[in-house]
């Protein structure tokens, strides 16, 4: 019976920018409910009573365990404590967040800090007793089988299967428990300043192209080394380059 | 001899059918306790049985009329028999009253001969109804004869005469403990159904009582997993079904020939109360492609799964649409049977099929089932500078953009309307990103602890302004705000866009000419028979000068376009689409374009491929007119 332990975060909506559970620490816990006869332990470093957390529940564990960290705190060191009393076969969770400082590393960190092997972007998994096999996605489709000894830490990628349902009834009768750890301040964060990710606007061509082929080619590809790089111009500034460009590319007239 | 030989077999059986009912009544007892006005319903049965069932009834009146005289005359021959028991009363008197009786029985269960034997529609139930005719014919005739011979002053032979008795009393044996648990089971559980209706309000005319009931979300279970978690009267009601199908030919899942027979799902509750339940002994159409013996369940066994009584593809199908309640001669309640199943499925289990579950996610994590930013629901009306009630705080009408403002073809309608609220100068204004989901989608999909949410939220945020009414051009929208917010503290006058518009129209503050172009209505579900309105939107398109051509179905009776009831989201593959069907009712009327007034209804009658009638809102038409 392998022991799984589930990282988890709280995840942020990226149109609402309200928490919930992080689509990709929800396909790890997937994942683990896939494992057959696996002990499943799902684990939260920060506040335990953030609600999005039952989301977690509501997948169907009947407990979850919050190491209890302040908000500014690193969630790394408690959760490489526990995970060194837990000693779990395997470790898995989202290969990125949804908040904090996005790096992906906290699994690298936890590896490292464990001496567990790392794999990183999984899509499925099978375990026996003493060796697990990895499949992992890589782009534009590919996936490679990994054999590694226990204990591992994997991430998951988007490629694993999609999450199940949340119920709301059993989100509410799932328990968390509360653990009391130790976080040093994370410093590197204190310096940041953190705003929601934006999609990065797309340049408007006019596309003078013959076939339909031509113009989705001239809409889709990014050509760079084009224009200037303008810092913090004044809104004056910018409006003026914008509408340079936009009489440059014949998408509106000169007023002429 | 005869006589006491006749009153005594007929006692005999009466008390056995007494034992049978108290048996029978004890698989619907098992239910949940249910707060029922007993002795209100026992003095409105005759009002409810006469007055309601009997309008429907009568929509076929060949039906109706041999109900009337089988039923009559075999409830009117039993007090008679049984007087015969008493030496003193056996006289012409009798015997005639009772000849009388059975001669009108005779002529009912004639006509039920015809239709069961030679025009049989096929959506009746065979199995133990097919002996019905017969025991109905071998009951009036063999007793009319003993009746008449009495009268002759025992003419026949004494053997012949005690023949035909015990033929009468094996055949009135039949009618009241055989036959599909017998006519005597209907007549009783109806009227006790009757008595004890889940939703007595729906017997006050005037209202529809369709709005679904709250679920206690703090409940130990929520939503409905086995048949005893249903209240007894509930069950008794789903006891009721006589199988008679006239759900089965209006849904349009089962004309698109998705999983789901309204009747069947109705049998596959009543048949779970019995021990080691299956479906073998049903013997009417399936849901359509599956077979019989696939189901198996008991009362204390969970209701859905794929082994169980209903599959889960057959609780999903369901569009929500009420064509079924609208239709069911015995009052019965399908989709509350449907909306409790869910929310188990949903609340407890997590399985909510299809896109529908990460429907549900979006709608609890950015108040929208497609996750979009909230300030979408405005962005694209930036040119129209629609006045916001956040900077006003009050207007008369509040206008609702609902879930269409997220969508091409739902902001062309929504520009209708504004242009023709404009050019007549009604004061109003939006929510605008403020606005959330009203709440329709999840709470159809079984969703309560969302739709609640929506509920609380919308209701807090509408109590910061002050207008006069909400306007709305989504039937959704108005029936939850009309009639499912109250229940959490929400009361508010709420209009649908074409009752609006015809106001204005009657007020000279719009004046449309006409083009004389035809048109027909397709009448949403949620404002026909969720909420009665079907006079407004004619009365509309008339004022706008268009020839209206009625659909074969169309006002109370019309039929769905397959986007209620988070259908188009569940996705349950059938062998046809169900805009496809309405979208050839419309066809056949040959007439021009289809109005609609629901922007679901628009986007799937437009979703139609094929050469067809355009589809338009009726402000689209308007909005022509006045040009
Ligand atoms: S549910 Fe109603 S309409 Fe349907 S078969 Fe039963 S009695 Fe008839
Ligand atoms: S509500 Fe409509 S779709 Fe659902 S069972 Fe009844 S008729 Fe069929």
């Amino acid at each position: 019976m392998p022991s799984v332990a589930v990282l988890l975060s709280v995840g942020r909506h990226p149109a609402s920018g309200r928490a919930r559970r992080a689509p990709l620490d929800a396909r790890a816990l997937e994942m683990a409910f896939s494992l057959p006869n696996a002990a499943v332990h799902a684990i939260h470093a920060g506040n335990p009573d953030e609600p999005a957390l039952r989301d977690y529940l509501g997948m169907g564990m009947e407990r979850l365990t919050v190491l209890s960290i302040p908000r500014d705190g690193d969630p790394v060191p408690a959760l490489t404590a526990h995970l060194e009393q837990l000693s779990p076969d395997m470790v898995l969770c989202g290969s990125r967040a949804e908040g904090g400082e996005d790096s992906g590393m906290v699994p690298y960190l936890i590896a490292h800090a464990l001496g567990y092997a790392m794999v990183a972007d999984i899509a499925a998994v099978s375990a026996s007793a003493a060796t697990a096999t990895l499949t992992q996605a890589l782009p534009r489709g590919r996936r490679r089988l990994i054999e590694t000894g226990l204990p591992v830490v994997a991430t998951v990628n988007t490629a694993a299967p999609a999450p199940r349902q949340s119920s709301f009834g059993r989100a509410r009768r799932g328990v968390i428990d509360i653990l009391a750890a130790d976080a040093p301040p994370d410093t590197l964060a204190d310096q940041c300043e953190i705003r929601p990710w934006r999609p990065r606007p797309k340049r408007m061509r006019l596309a003078a192209a013959a076939s339909a082929a031509d113009r989705l080619k001239a809409m889709t590809e990014t050509r760079s080394g084009e224009g200037a790089v303008m810092i913090q111009p004044s809104p004056e500034e910018a409006a003026r380059a914008i509408y340079a460009y936009l009489v440059e590319k014949r998408i509106i007239g000169d007023g002429s | 001899m005869i006589a006491a030989a006749l009153s005594g077999l007929m006692l005999t059986t009466l008390a056995a059918g007494a034992l049978l009912a108290v048996l029978n009544a004890r698989r619907w007892l098992a239910g949940q306790a249910a707060s029922v006005d007993l002795v209100g319903g026992l003095l409105a049965l005759p009002q409810r049985y006469l007055g309601d069932v009997h309008h429907v009834v009568a929509r076929k009146p060949y039906n109706a009329l041999f109900h009337a005289l089988v039923a009559g005359g075999f409830l009117a021959s039993l007090p008679l028999i049984l007087l015969a028991a008493l030496p003193a009363l056996r006289g012409w008197l009798l015997w005639t009253a009772l000849a009388l009786c059975l001669a009108v029985m005779l002529a009912g269960a004639l006509m039920v001969g015809w239709r069961r034997g030679v025009a049989r529609p096929s959506e009746l139930s065979g199995g133990g109804f097919a002996r019905l005719p017969f025991a109905l014919l071998a009951y009036a005739v063999c007793l009319l004869i003993v009746a008449v011979d009495q009268l002759a002053g025992e003419a026949l032979p004494q053997t012949i005469s005690l023949t035909l008795v015990a033929i009468g009393a094996l055949a009135a044996a039949d009618l009241i403990l055989g036959v599909g648990r017998g006519p005597l089971k209907h007549a009783l559980n109806g009227a006790l159904h009757l008595i004890a209706h889940p939703r007595p309000a729906r017997f006050h005319h005037g209202t529809r009582d369709t709005a679904i009931r709250a679920l206690d979300l703090t409940g130990q279970k929520l939503g409905t997993e086995r048949p005893v978690d249903f209240a007894w009267n509930r069950l008794l009601g789903f006891d009721a079904c006589v199988q008679c199908g006239r759900c089965e030919t209006v849904c349009p899942a089962y004309a698109a020939e998705l999983p789901l027979n309204p009747k069947k799902i109705i049998q596959d509750i009543a048949a779970a109360l019995d021990p080691a339940a299956t479906d073998r002994a049903y013997a009417g159409h399936h849901h359509p492609g599956r077979s019989p013996g696939e189901a198996h369940g008991g009362r204390l066994l969970p209701l859905v799964g794929a082994g169980a009584m209903i599959h889960p593809d057959t609780l999903w199908s369901c569009t929500t649409c009420r064509a079924c309640v609208e239709e069911c001669p015995m009052m019965i309640e399908h989709v509350d049977a449907v909306i409790d199943l869910r929310r188990f499925e949903t609340l407890e289990r997590g399985a909510t099929p299809g896109k529908a579950a990460l429907a549900l996610e979006e709608l609890r994590a950015a108040d929208n089932p497609s996750g979009r930013p909230a300030s979408q629901r405005i962005e694209w009306a930036a040119d129209l500078a629609l006045p916001l009630i956040a900077d006003r705080g009050e207007c008369d009408i509040l206008l609702w953009l609902g879930d269409a403002a997220f969508d091409m073809r739902g902001q062309r309608s929504l520009r209708a309307l504004i242009e023709l609220l404009r050019r007549a100068g009604v004061d109003f204004a939006v929510l605008g990103a403020d606005e959330l989901d009203c709440g329709d989608l999840a709470r159809r999909l079984g969703d309560e602890a969302t739709f609640q949410d929506f509920a609380r939220r919308n209701i807090a945020l509408l109590g910061r302004y002050r207008f006069n009414r909400i306007l709305t051009n989504d039937p959704h929208v108005l029936h939850v705000l009309r009639k499912e917010y109250p229940s959490f503290g929400g009361r508010y006058t709420v209009v649908h866009h074409t009752a609006l518009l015809l106001e204005l129209i009657e007020a000279g503050r719009l004046a449309p000419r006409g083009s004389g172009r035809s048109v027909t209505f397709h009448d949403p579900c949620y404002l026909g028979r969720y909420n009665g309105e079907i006079e407004a939107p004619r009365r509309l398109l008339d004022a706008l000068g268009l020839e209206r051509i009625e659909m074969e179905r169309s006002g109370l009776r019309s039929s769905c376009c397959g986007g209620g009831g988070g259908a188009p989201l569940t996705d349950v593959a059938g062998k046809k689409r169900i805009p496809d069907i309405r979208m050839d009712h419309a066809r056949a009327t040959g007439a021009e374009r289809v109005a609609v007034g629901c922007p679901n209804c628009t986007i799937m009658l437009e979703g139609v491929t094929g050469k067809r009638p355009a589809v338009a809102d009726i402000a689209e038409l308007m909005l022509e007119a006045v040009a």
